[in-house]
């Protein structure tokens, strides 16, 4: 059926971000295939298959409880924090299937690191959450640990608003900041990979802008997958974007014809707002 | 419709019943603190002033001396000595050998609790603390006085070449130490518990070891609850009566050494208030003094511990 949406004015992108990207033509950083995903005998995700493009955005959207939160946790293995939580399927990263039980979740995380809804600093110093990930993996030299705290806070532009004061708490910081944060910190812990699980969603339309910018800067070195609940912002800021439904993937595809004329009526209906 | 009018009288029936809820509450509270005002009253009049004939311990033995004194024989003759001393390093001594026998132990089963064990192994771990917290005390000094010393630490010192006394205040510090475990247990895997699951994610998002996620973000979260439950099982094991009078003995000699007897002020107080000297001669009054003391040591401990705890809830709420 000929496109007779008005879909919706689509956006312009952030700086950085092709929307009409041709994901054909890249190398997979994840590559997902035939995904199965129970919490106990309930099956949230069926046969999901998906492939993320490296240094590129690919949005998650879909309505409540569709599945994108477990869906994002399944790629560094998060899910294993579930009790009676299994999977089925393969799961690439870089090459190598993450869903083996033989993999080392905990050098997993360090290479896909992830970013929560809920910004969540440890009640300690700004510097030592950034420099959390470093230390625990056995970096003690302070100068080191000083250098790399000051690149991922500037990455995650932070350092400016907070470079005077590094060793205050960083609870004193604001909701926006406190998200940044906490993407440094996980910049710090240098991964390949970063999952964001609606990473604005708690944000004034200000700092959600910034975390915005932000994405597409990343995306230049650094592999993302967003989940949103936010059309525009899944619009402005993604490479591809994926539609699931009820634990399904229903497409994926450019984020520009996904937004113009998808293919699927369910994803028209929902982008349009005519379902939720 | 009709609006039917509001009866108000049905109102103020309610509000009666709740009045008289509101005062049988108020009773209970009264309760406790008319208690604890009668025995700092009762400990006052004997220690420091008694009305009618009676002399007050003050009135007798210079506060100094109490305080200063590192001999204590109470006797009515000339030859009393009522120097504290002796007293408190058994009281601490003891106090501190059930903390370094404790606090790993608590704090290493409230992490394994939280932290590692599943749901099946927690089922029965919490009751068999709870059921070694309900051991009775006695029950604690003769299994220090019986087992401990002669089977554990006597051969363990000779085989050091040192002598332990049948009374010493070590295996008396190791019960007590163990009495007090289950309460640091339980109470540092409440605030343990409390640290947000999303902090423990996100640590483990970052790529740290179950260990790193304890070590280095759960425990230090939730470090001034922690810390108030070492000293409030301190000020517990520095109450200790009983465990503490079989296995330590009942001699008050100012002493460092573990491997010694050792009275401590509550062995002292039962010791005194069983004693058979006269109601009004002085050893027997200064056993108010020693009370008073121990009220105000374990009265300080708690304060601490209770404004650790406060400003530890400022943190997450
Ligand atoms: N820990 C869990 N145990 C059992 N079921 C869960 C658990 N977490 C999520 N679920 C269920 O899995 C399904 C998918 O949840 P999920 O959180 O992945 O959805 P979502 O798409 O992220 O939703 P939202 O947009 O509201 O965040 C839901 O039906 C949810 O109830
Ligand atoms: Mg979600």
């Amino acid at each position: 059926m000929p496109a007779i949406t008005s879909a919706m004015s689509v956006p312009p992108s952030v700086p950085g971000v092709d929307r009409n990207l041709d994901t054909s033509r890249h190398a997979s950083a994840i590559d997902v295939r035939n995904m199965n995903f129970y919490y106990g005998e309930h099956q949230v995700l069926f046969d999901i298959s998906l492939m993320v493009p490296e240094r590129s955005v690919t949005a998650l959207i879909g309505p409540s409880g569709c599945g994108k939160s477990t869906f994002l946790r399944t790629l560094n293995r998060m899910n294993d924090l579930v009790e009676g939580s299994r999977s089925t399927g393969v799961c690439l990263v870089e090459g190598q299937n993450i869903m083996d039980p033989a993999v080392d979740v905990v050098l997993l995380r360090k290479h896909v690191g992830m970013v929560f809804q809920k910004s969540t600093p440890f009640p300690k110093s700004i510097f030592e959450n950034v420099a959390y990930g470093p230390r625990v993996s056995g970096e003690k030299n302070r100068a080191v640990l000083a250098d790399l705290v000051e690149s991922c806070l500037r990455k995650a532009a932070l350092w400016d608003e907070v470079k005077d004061r590094l060793n205050t708490s960083a609870m004193a910081l604001s909701g926006g900041q406190q998200q940044r944060l906490c993407i440094a910190r996980t910049l710090a812990t240098n991964p390949r990979i970063i999952l964001m699980d609606e990473p604005a969603s708690a944000l004034d339309p200000a700092s959600t802008d910034r975390i915005e910018n932000l994405i597409g800067e990343l995306c230049a070195n650094y592999t993302i997958v967003i989940v949103t609940h936010n059309m525009q912002q899944a619009s402005r800021v993604s490479h591809q974007t994926a539609f699931f439904f009820k634990g399904r993937l229903v497409e994926v595809g450019p984020t520009m014809k996904i937004f113009t004329s998808p293919s699927e009526k369910q994803t028209e209906d929902y982008i349009t707002g005519r379902f939720g | 419709m009709s609006e039917t009018p509001v009866s108000w009288a049905t109102r103020r029936q309610h509000r009666r019943h709740e009045t008289l809820i509101q005062w049988a509450l108020f009773f209970c509270a009264a309760l406790s603190v008319l208690t604890t005002a009668a025995i700092i009253l009762v400990l006052l009049s004997n220690a420091v002033y008694a009305p009618g004939d009676k002399t007050a311990f003050f009135e007798k033995v210079s506060l100094w001396e109490f305080l200063t004194g590192t001999h204590w024989k109470p006797s009515d003759g000339p030859g009393g000595k009522y120097g504290i001393w002796p007293l408190l390093s058994g009281t601490f001594l003891v106090a501190i050998v059930a903390a370094a026998v404790s606090i790993p132990a608590g704090l290493g089963a409230a992490i394994y609790m939280s932290e590692y064990a599943n749901p099946k192994e927690r089922e029965w771990i919490k009751p068999v603390l709870e059921v070694l917290a309900g051991i009775p005390s006695v029950v604690f000094g003769f299994f220090a006085l019986k087992f401990i010393t002669p089977v554990v630490l006597k051969p363990l010192f000779q085989f050091l070449g040192a002598d332990i006394a049948v009374f010493n205040s070590l295996s008396a510090g190791i019960v007590v130490g163990i009495m007090v475990t289950p309460l640091i247990a339980s109470l540092s895997e409440d605030v343990i518990r409390s640290v947000p699951r999303s902090l423990r994610e996100a640590a483990y998002a970052l790529g740290s070891t179950r260990f790193d996620v304890s070590a280095k973000v759960v425990v230090p979260a939730a470090l001034s609850g922690i810390l108030a439950s070492f000293l409030l099982a301190f000020s517990r094991a520095i109450g200790e009566t009983m465990a503490v009078a079989i296995a330590a003995g009942g001699n008050p000699v100012f002493t460092l050494n573990p491997l010694r007897g050792a009275q401590t002020m509550t062995g002292f107080m039962v010791h005194a208030s069983t004693g058979d000297s006269a109601a009004d001669s002085i050893p027997r009054m200064s056993m108010y003094a020693v009370g008073i003391t121990l009220f105000v040591i374990t009265l300080i401990i708690n304060l601490i511990s209770g404004w650790i705890l406060r400003r530890y809830r400022e943190v997450y709420q």
